[in-house]
C-alpha cells in the first residue's frame, strides 16, 4: 500500500513539474508583471505532495514495511526509532529523495522571496529549477525507487550497519544537502539572469541570501562528517582526503569564492560573469559530486552500493547541464570594463577567488587522477593525504596573510600608511610561535610557517575588532569567521604536530612504556548486549610526570544482525587534549593491537568550524534586517 | 584569444567526461597483475621440518614451479587442495608450499587430511616473506619459469580454469 | 629599525629548527601504506592481518637503515604503485603535481592581466 502510494505521489510530482513548466511558459508570453496565483497553487501542491511522499517513506521504515525493498535492505525491526527514521535517508534511493524534496521546496521558497523581481527571472528560473527535479524525478523513478516492491513480503530486514546508527551521521546528510543541493536555486537563477538578460545587480540581490544559507548548512555538513569520522571510525582523524569528502568540499570552495565575489559586485558592479561562472559551477560540481560517490567510478571508505547504471545516468544529466551552462555562458558574455587597482579590496577578493579555484582544481584533480590513469595506461594509482597535504598546505601559508589584510584594505584605493603595524603583527606572530618551540618541541618549517600565518591572521582579526569596536563600525560576521578560520589552521597546526601515535600488540597483563607515559591492559571484560556482544579492554594510562591515571576501554563489538565486527574507540576528551584508544584482536594469538593517541586541541577544532559557521549566520541575519 | 578559451574549454571538458565514462566499466577492485613479468629477486624461505632454507637458486633449478601460499585455518585453502594434489603430478611443474602464519601441529593434520602434494614445503611462520613476493590474500599462488619471471599470480583459491591455464603454460 | 628587529627574530626562529630532524618514522609510514584489502584505509587505520604483517616487514627495514623513500619504493615494487598514498613522480603522475602549479600560475597570470587593463585606460 505504501508503495503504491509513493509511486503515485512521485508520477504526481512529474505531472505537477511538467504542469510548473508548460504553465510557466505561457505566462511569460502574456504581458503583466504579476505570477498568476495558479502558479504559486501548483508550487504548493508540489511541495506538500513531495513531502508526503518523504514521509510515506519515513512511515515505512518506522513501520518496518518490508514490502519496499530499500526498506529490507537497510533497516531492522530491532533498530531503534531513531535511527530508523534517519535510515530513510541513510541509503542511496532515500537520500535522492532527500535531493528532490531540497530541490522542491527551495523552488517553492523562490518563488515566495523573490515578489519583489520581475516575473520574468522569476518564471525562468522556476522553469529551469523544475527542468532539474524532472530529470530526478526520472532518475528516481526509472533507477533508484525507494518505493519498488517486493514481493513476497521478507519478514525481517537485513539491518543496517551499525557505525551508520549514530547521531552526526543521521543529521549529516539533511545539513549537507540544504548546501550543496540548495546550490541549485542560485544556478537556475544564474541560467535565467543569462536567459532573460537580466539587470546584474537585480540578480545579484535576489541570490545572496541563499548563497549564504547553502555556505553555512554546507559548511556545518562537512564538520558534522568528520565529528562522526572522529567519534565512530576509529582511527583517530577527521579528515582523510576520500574521495565522498572531497566531494562535498568541491561546491564549498566555490561558495566561499562566490560569496566573496558577491561583495565585490555589490560595491564596484564588477565581474558579474564571474559570479554567474560560479553560480553555475557550484551546482555543477554537486551533481559532479553525487556522480563520483554513487556510480562507483572510485574505491572509498564510504561510497554507496555501486551501479554502473546510475553513473551513466548521473553522468549524461551532468553532461546536459554543463553544456547548457557553457552555451549560454559564451552566447551572452559582453566584455567588461576593468577599473582595479591592485592596492584594493577587490584585488584581494580577487586573489581570495584565485585561491579557492586553485584548491579546488587541487582536489578535484587528485580525486580523479586515479580514474585516468587507470583509463589511459591501465595502471592504478592511489592518491592520498600526503598530495592534498603537500600541494595544499604551502599555499595556505600564504592565503592566511591575504585573510588578514584583505579585508582592511580600503575599496578602490589604499594608500598602505600601516605597514609598520603589518610588521609588528608578523613579529608578535613569530614570537608565540618561539615561545611555542621554547615551551614544548620544535617542528617543521611548514609547520613554523603556518603557525605564524594562522597567528597573524587571529591577531589582525582581534586587532581589527577592537578597533571597530571603538569606531561603532563593527562588521562582526567578518572577523569572527576570519579569526575563527585563523583559529582552526593553528588548532589543526598544533594538534599535528604534539599528537602522540603509538601502535602496541599488548597481551593482559602487560605494561607498555613510551615517552613519560606508560599503558598497562588491565582487565578484558566480555559483555553481552542486546544486539551484540562486547569485548571490553580496560587499559590504564598513567601519566608519570603528573602520576594522573586514566582508563580507557575500548571495545570489539560482535554484531550478529548483519555479522560484522566493529571497534568502538575510547575517547577521553578535555579542552586541553583528547586520549583516544582502539583495540582489536589479533587473529590466532593471545595478543591485542592497540593504538594509542593523544590528540592536543580536538575541541577547539570543532569549536573553530562552529564559530566560522556563525560568522555566516550572523551576517545572513544582518542582510534579513536590513532589509 | 576568446576563440581559442571558447574551443579548448568544450574540449577539455569533453575530454574529461569520455574518460569518466569509459571509468564507469573499470573493475575498481585491485589486483597485483602489475608484477607479471617481474623476476623474483630474493626468497629464504625456512624449510618446513628441517633446518635449512630454500632460496632464490633452488627455484632455478625448476622448469616452472608454483608458489602456494596455504595455511590450515584457511578455508578456501582446503577447496583448492585437489587442484593441488592434481597438479603435483605434472612432470614439468614443481610446487613449492609455503606455510603460511601457521601453527605446525595443525599444519600437519591438514596435510596428513587432504595430501601433501608439495614437491618443497616451507614455512613463513610472520608472514614476513609473503610481501617479499607480493602476496597479500591466503591461499595465492605464483607460477613462475625458471629464470624466476612470473608468469601469473592467483589471489584466491585456484579454479578449474586456473588449473587449465597452468596445464597450458607448462606445456 | 622595526624591520630588522622583526628581521632577527625571524631567522632565530627558523634557527631553532635543529630540533625537528628528519627521522625514520614508523607512523608516518604506516599513514602512507594504503591496506590492499581493505577499502581505502590505511595500514595504520587497518586491523586487518595484512596490515599487521606489512607493519613487521617496515620495522625490518627501518632498522635495516633504510630511508623512507626506499621503503616506498620497496613496497611499490612488490604490490604496484597502489599501495603508497603519495604518488611517486613518474612520467604518468607528473602531471598530477604539475597541473595545480599550473593553474595557481594562469591564475595569477589572469589577475595581472586584469590588473593591467586598468592602466590603459
Amino acid at each position: 500500500m505504501l508503495s503504491n502510494l509513493g509511486n503515485l505521489l512521485l508520477f504526481l510530482n512529474i505531472f505537477l513539474s511538467a504542469a510548473i513548466i508548460f504553465s510557466a511558459l505561457k505566462y511569460l508570453k502574456i504581458s503583466g508583471n504579476l505570477i498568476p496565483k495558479i502558479i504559486y497553487q501548483i508550487s504548493t501542491f508540489q511541495s506538500t505532495s513531495i513531502i508526503i511522499c518523504f514521509f510515506t517513506l519515513v512511515g515505512a521504515f518506522i513501520i518496518s514495511d518490508f514490502t519496499l525493498i530499500t526498506v529490507y535492505q537497510n533497516s531492522h525491526t530491532l533498530k531503534p526509532t531513531f535511527y530508523k527514521i534517519a535510515g530513510t535517508w541513510g541509503n542511496h534511493e532515500g537520500s535522492l529523495l532527500l535531493w528532490v524534496i531540497i530541490l522542491i521546496i527551495f523552488s517553492f521558497l523562490f518563488l515566495v522571496f523573490t515578489r519583489k523581481h520581475p516575473k520574468e527571472f522569476r518564471l525562468v528560473t522556476i522553469v529551469i529549477q523544475n527542468i532539474l527535479i524532472v530529470g530526478f524525478l526520472f532518475f528516481i523513478l526509472f533507477n533508484s525507487n525507494p518505493f519498488s516492491a517486493l514481493s513476497p513480503t521478507p519478514s525481517e530486514g537485513l539491518g543496517l550497519n551499525p557505525i551508520l546508527q549514530d547521531p552526526a551521521l543521521a543529521i549529516h546528510p539533511p545539513l549537507l544537502y540544504v548546501g550543496f543541493v540548495g546550490s541549485s536555486i542560485y544556478f537556475s537563477a544564474a541560467m535565467a539572469s543569462l536567459i532573460t538578460n537580466y539587470s546584474q545587480t537585480s540578480f545579484v540581490s535576489s541570490i545572496k541570501n541563499w548563497v549564504l544559507i547553502s555556505w553555512c548548512f554546507q559548511s556545518l555538513g562537512i564538520l558534522v562528517g568528520s565529528i562522526w569520522a572522529y567519534y565512530e571510525l576509529g582511527w583517530g582523524g577527521f579528515w582523510f582526503w576520500d574521495p565522498v569528502e572531497n566531494a562535498s568540499l568541491l561546491p564549498w570552495f566555490a561558495m566561499t569564492a562566490l560569496f566573496h565575489s558577491l561583495i565585490v559586485f555589490e560595491k564596484r558592479g564588477l565581474f558579474y560573469f564571474w559570479v554567474i561562472t560560479l553560480c553555475l559551477l557550484t551546482f555543477i560540481l554537486s551533481v559532479t559530486g553525487t556522480f563520483l560517490v554513487r556510480s562507483g567510478i572510485l574505491n572509498s571508505v564510504h561510497t554507496f552500493a555501486s551501479d554502473p547504471a546510475r553513473g551513466i545516468y548521473i553522468l549524461l544529466f551532468l553532461t546536459l547541464m554543463i553544456f547548457s551552462s557553457i552555451f549560454l555562458l559564451f552566447k551572452n558574455y559582453k566584455k567588461e570594463n576593468y577599473n582595479l587597482n591592485p592596492n584594493s579590496k577587490e584585488t584581494f577578493i580577487l586573489i581570495n577567488n584565485w585561491f579557492m579555484m586553485f584548491y579546488l582544481i587541487t582536489v578535484f584533480l587528485g580525486t580523479i587522477y586515479p580514474i585516468f590513469t587507470d583509463v589511459l595506461t591501465e595502471n592504478k594509482i592511489s592518491v592520498g593525504p600526503p598530495f592534498y597535504n603537500m600541494v595544499i598546505i604551502p599555499i595556505v601559508v600564504i592565503f592566511l596573510l591575504v585573510m588578514a589584510i584583505g579585508p582592511k584594505v580600503k575599496w578602490i584605493k589604499e594608500r598602505f600608511t600601516n605597514l609598520k603595524n603589518y610588521l609588528f603583527i608578523l613579529m608578535g606572530s613569530t614570537l608565540i610561535n618561539l615561545l611555542i618551540i621554547f615551551l614544548f618541541k620544535s617542528y617543521s618549517i611548514l609547520s613554523n610557517l603556518i603557525i605564524i600565518s594562522a597567528l597573524f591572521l587571529i591577531i589582525s582579526s582581534l586587532i581589527d575588532a577592537i578597533k571597530s569596536y571603538r569606531s561603532s563600525k563593527i562588521d562582526f560576521s567578518r572577523i569572527i569567521s576570519h579569526c575563527s578560520f585563523g583559529f582552526l589552521i593553528l588548532f589543526i597546526g598544533l594538534n599535528n604536530n604534539f599528537s602522540i601515535e603509538k601502535d602496541y600488540n599488548i597481551k593482559l597483563g602487560e605494561t607498555k612504556n613510551f615517552n613519560n607515559y606508560s599503558i598497562k591492559l588491565q582487565n578484558l571484560v566480555l559483555e553481552d548486549f542486546s544486539n551484540y556482544k562486547a569485548v571490553i579492554g580496560e587499559l590504564v594510562i598513567n601519566n608519570k610526570n603528573t602520576n594522573q591515571k586514566n582508563i580507557l576501554r575500548p571495545e570489539i563489538r560482535i554484531y550478529n544482525n548483519p555479522q560484522t565486527l566493529t571497534y568502538e574507540a575510547a575517547i577521553k576528551s578535555n579542552v586541553i587534549k583528547d586520549y583516544y584508544l582502539t583495540m582489536s584482536n589479533i587473529d590466532r594469538s593471545e595478543y591485542y593491537n592497540i593504538k594509542f593517541q593523544k590528540k592536543p586541541l580536538m575541541i577547539w577544532i570543532w569549536i573553530s568550524v562552529v564559530m566560522i559557521v556563525f560568522g555566516g549566520f550572523l551576517r545572513l541575519f544582518q542582510n534579513a534586517k536590513n532589509n | 584569444m576568446q576563440k581559442i578559451i571558447k574551443i579548448s574549454i568544450p574540449i577539455i571538458l569533453i575530454f574529461i567526461i569520455v574518460v569518466l565514462f569509459i571509468g564507469l566499466n573499470k573493475d575498481t577492485n585491485y589486483n597485483t597483475n602489475s608484477l607479471i613479468g617481474k623476476k623474483i629477486s630474493k626468497i629464504n624461505l625456512k624449510h618446513y621440518n628441517e633446518n635449512k632454507f630454500y632460496k632464490v637458486d633452488d627455484l632455478k633449478k625448476n622448469k616452472y614451479t608454483l608458489i602456494n601460499f596455504w595455511a590450515s585455518w584457511c578455508a578456501p585453502c582446503r577447496a583448492e587442495h585437489s587442484l593441488l594434489i592434481e597438479l603435483s603430478k605434472e612432470k614439468n611443474l614443481k610446487l613449492l608450499g609455503v606455510n603460511f602464519k601457521d601453527k605446525k601441529r595443525q599444519a600437519d593434520v591438514f596435510l596428513n587430511e587432504l595430501g601433501n602434494p608439495y614437491d618443497f614445503l616451507t614455512k613463513d611462520k610472520m608472514g614476513k616473506n609473503a610481501v617479499n613476493l607480493g602476496v597479500y590474500g591466503i591461499p595465492e599462488s605464483i607460477l613462475v619459469d625458471k629464470n624466476l619471471t612470473i608468469l601469473k599470480k592467483f589471489v584466491g583459491p585456484l579454479s578449474s580454469k586456473d588449473f587449465n591455464s597452468i596445464i597450458e603454460i607448462i606445456n | 629599525m622595526k624591520f630588522k628587529l622583526l628581521l632577527m627574530i625571524l631567522i632565530f626562529n627558523f634557527s631553532l629548527l635543529h630540533g625537528a630532524e628528519k627521522v625514520v618514522d614508523q607512523n608516518t609510514i604506516h599513514k602512507n601504506l594504503r591496506c590492499l584489502i581493505c577499502q581505502g584505509q590505511s595500514i595504520a587505520d587497518s586491523n586487518s592481518d595484512f596490515a599487521q604483517t606489512i607493519k613487521l616487514v617496515v620495522k625490518d627495514l627501518i632498522e635495516d637503515g633504510r630511508s623512507e623513500d626506499e621503503i616506498y619504493s620497496f613496497m611499490a615494487d612488490k604490490y604496484g604503485e597502489w599501495i603508497v598514498f603519495k604518488p611517486q613522480l613518474n612520467k604518468h603522475n607528473f602531471m598530477l603535481w604539475f597541473l595545480p602549479y599550473l593553474a595557481l600560475i594562469l591564475g595569477g597570470i589572469i589577475i595581472f592581466l586584469i590588473l593591467k587593463k586598468r592602466r590603459n585606460l
